[in-house]
């Protein structure tokens, strides 16, 4: 993925998280205009990070680092915000991989999953888009063989991006669609297939299997297929994103994760907790509607933006 | 819904039960942790807070510490507060309008709205006898007005033909001139997904229900939402003005606190539920339940009506009565052991059990999962008919024989003939007895739930 101008990505990421971490960075400035670091400061700091959708036990945590050798003393709001961006940014920072493509497989295989409605069709648009800029041959599977229309929403994109899409009829097994897939992008010689998966919930069994399926099939083709699985989360999602990325990553083996609608007013800030807990590559963030609001990862950026701070 | 409320609320209560009495502080303890699971389950802070204060006001009183079981009364008062707090839950969906009833859908990107229209048209057609319009105005998103014209189609209701670059306000109006023209009773209105603090777009939507005065308007909202749930329910209500909620994947394993938080900061009452992926899985609000699955004691309904769903209740009853009979054979145990497999993961059912939740790992450990079913179904699938209608054939040479066709060893061969057994006798003897409502598709002997489970 190419990088856009810096300006561009982040007054995007920024414009949409500064309306959030608004309200984050006003609970932080109410609390500590100058003030002391006594344990009930402790205790609101915590629950600001809480409502951040940080979670119970990351805002305990870094509360308690922020604290140590300030405990009692005077301090300010700026200080307190770069100590959490700071602590913030060294957790994601290791998570903070882009997606590689191997250019030894041809296709390099990338697989989009996860629940329903997070936005995985929208991200294989965005996707394509930004790889046929540079350059390269893109394929996409249709393989949401079970919404209504599904399959009529990524060919939308297809046609946007200049991509064939390989469909079938809705209702058919979408393993056997990404046989076939691979299959006619290995024949078309494209560089990227990019297969699109139903939504599931991630407790229904069935449906689970069917993904750990699409997977087994592929290989049949190329027993190094997929290359990339990638779990879209949706930012808006609570502390059940735990629970989707610890059961698919049990069925398929996830290489890495995209988050979508971060230019909502929720914070996505699930995502540290999830990078402390599973380590999980973080490729890309959604911050719009637009082919161009797919970007990088960027630990320190983000960090800063959640606390308000200019990068 | 389950994992982190019910073991958490079970510790706590657990530890409430084994006192006799309890001071203040015993429950303020218990509220602490009472209040971390909340948030933990995605519950917004604020509401956590008012949820604490009312508990609390009513735990520490004269009626607990002087209640027999000071545990379970609090369990109780804080079962009653978060029903009380989700509810009401016969809130119906007003019609009481002129016809066509406009009925507006609001929403995030991606909380289901086009879906939840299409399940909405086929409930208000086949259970309220309505004619149903639907008509998409997402203009925005590629092939939404194509998804919602294949629901419509699958409900069997009639969907506004779409105009090639026509606005939502327009299509909204053009939708009510249809409605009208062509006597239809109610119109349903899909709108685009929207950011709340998308100033352009929220206008927008302002527009079209100032258009066409809505009976309703309903913000489809994620189970899985965060705390970020309760700001988006306060933007749309103070922006739109909502009338109700609609609860989407209540069916994924969410912790749901999202419900409870835009219950309590709109005002408006949760009136549908969305329980599946099937055009007809959309409930009217159950709040007993969701509060029942909060607290840990168990989604008893979903069990119920989850096996509904999948167990063959014909060939169950059929199974039940030559049981009784002393008929039951090991084909007949396949046949349960594939519908309990229907049902889905081992795990996730055993979840709904009241009090499973803290016993999983226990159950992990006894491997009581889906491999062992399905290594019971391939030791019975290697046996011949005649072999299953009649174990007694069963030598030492035909179970090697068996063990290896299936994979597995001897041992596993006789364990299973062995629960098998036990089964036919039990029901043996229940059927002399006469018992009645012997549970169908029973699950095999040595998986029966413990004691102290009940259905």
């Amino acid at each position: 993925m190419n990088d856009a101008p810096k300006t561009g990505w982040l007054s995007r990421l920024k414009a949409g998280l500064s309306r959030s971490s608004s309200a984050l960075t006003q609970g932080i400035n109410d609390l500590f205009t100058k003030r002391k670091l006594d344990a009930a400061a402790i205790e609101e700091l915590e629950e600001i990070l809480i409502t951040s959708d940080l979670g119970v036990a990351t805002a305990a945590s870094l509360t308690q680092k922020i604290a140590a050798g300030r405990f009692d003393q005077e301090v300010t709001s700026e200080e307190i915000r770069s100590a959490l961006a700071a602590e913030i940014a060294q957790i994601l920072e290791p998570v903070a991989i882009p997606l590689e493509l191997d250019t030894s497989h041809s296709p390099h295989v990338i697989l989009v999953c996860g629940v329903n409605g997070v936005g995985k069709t929208t991200t294989i648009g965005k996707l394509a888009q930004t790889y046929v800029e540079t350059g390269k041959k893109v394929v996409l599977a249709a393989g949401d063989t079970f919404r209504a229309a599904a399959i009529e929403q990524l060919q939308i994109w297809g046609e946007r991006t200049n991509c064939p899409v390989i469909a079938t009829e809705l209702g058919k097994d979408a393993a056997g669609l990404a046989f076939d897939a691979l299959e006619q992008a290995k024949s078309m010689n494209a560089d990227i297939l990019l297969i699109d998966t139903a939504g599931r919930l991630q407790n229904k069994t069935e449906l689970m299997a069917e993904l750990g399926k699409i997977v087994r099939v592929i290989g049949k083709i190329d027993d190094t297929a997929p290359h990339s699985c990638l779990l879209v989360l949706d930012a808006t999602t609570g502390q059940n994103a735990h629970s989707q990325v610890e059961i698919f990553a049990e069925m398929i083996d996830v290489t890495g994760l995209i988050v979508t609608k971060l230019d909502g007013s929720s914070k996505g800030g699930v995502l540290v907790s999830l990078a402390e807990k599973f380590g999980l590559p973080v490729h890309a963030v959604g911050v719009g509607e637009q082919a161009e609001d797919l970007r990088p990862f960027k630990a320190e950026d983000f960090a800063n933006s959640l606390m308000g701070l200019d990068g | 819904m389950f994992d982190g409320l019910s073991d958490k609320f079970g510790d706590i209560f657990d530890r409430l039960k084994k006192r006799g009495a309890l001071s203040e502080s015993d429950v303020s303890e218990a509220m602490r942790e009472i209040r971390v699971a909340l948030l933990e389950a995605d519950v917004a802070l604020p509401v956590v807070k008012e949820f604490i204060d009312g508990v609390k006001e009513q735990a520490v009183g004269h009626d607990v510490l002087k209640s027999v079981t000071p545990g379970q009364m609090v369990i109780k008062v804080v079962n009653d507060h978060l029903i009380e707090m989700l509810g009401p839950e016969d809130a119906e969906i007003n019609l009481a309008a002129t016809a066509p009833v406009p009925i507006l859908m609001v929403g995030l990107q991606g909380s289901g709205k086009t879906t939840t229209t299409g399940k909405l048209a086929l409930r208000l057609k086949n259970r309220d006898r309505k004619k149903v319009l639907v008509a998409g105005l997402d203009v925005a998103r590629p092939a939404a007005q194509e998804q919602l014209a294949q629901l419509a189609k699958q409900a069997e209701v009639e969907c506004l033909v779409s105009v090639f670059g026509e606005q939502p306000v327009g299509i909204a109006k053009r939708a009510m001139d249809t409605g009208r023209r062509e006597g239809f009773d109610v119109v349903i209105l899909d709108t685009a997904g929207r950011l709340a603090i998308d100033q352009a777009l929220m206008s927008e939507v302002a527009d079209i229900r100032n258009t066409v005065a809505p009976a309703e308007t309903l913000l489809v909202a994620d189970a899985m939402s965060g705390q970020d749930a309760v700001n988006v329910a306060k933007e749309f209500n103070e922006k739109i003005g909502i009338t109700g909620i609609v609860l989407t994947r209540v069916d994924g394993d969410a912790r749901g606190g999202a419900a409870l938080s835009m219950r309590s900061v709109t005002g408006c009452p949760i009136k549908l539920m969305g329980v599946g992926e099937k055009l007809d899985a959309l409930e009217s609000f159950q709040a007993e339940r969701i509060a029942g699955r909060i607290l840990g004691m168990g989604d008893v309904v979903g069990l119920v009506e989850k096996a509904a769903e999948v167990v063959d209740q014909e060939k169950a009853e059929k199974i039940a009565k030559r049981a009784m009979k002393g008929q039951f054979t090991l084909e007949d145990l396949q046949e349960q052991l594939a519908q309990v497999k229907k049902m889905g993961d081992l795990g996730g059912l055993m979840g709904m059990l009241p009090g499973v939740g803290k016993m999983k790992k226990q159950i992990a450990e006894a491997n009581i999962d889906d491999r062992m079913i399905a290594r019971q179904e391939a030791i019975i699938l290697s046996m011949t008919p005649k072999e299953r209608r009649n174990p007694k054939l069963l030598n030492a040479k035909r179970r090697k024989r068996i063990a290896a066709g299936s994979g597995t060893s001897v041992q596993d061969v006789n364990r299973l003939l062995k629960q098998y057994q036990q089964m036919s006798s039990m029901m043996k003897k229940m059927g002399k007895k006469g018992m009645q409502g012997m549970m169908p598709g029973g699950m095999p002997g040595g998986m029966m739930p413990p004691p102290g489970m009940k259905f």
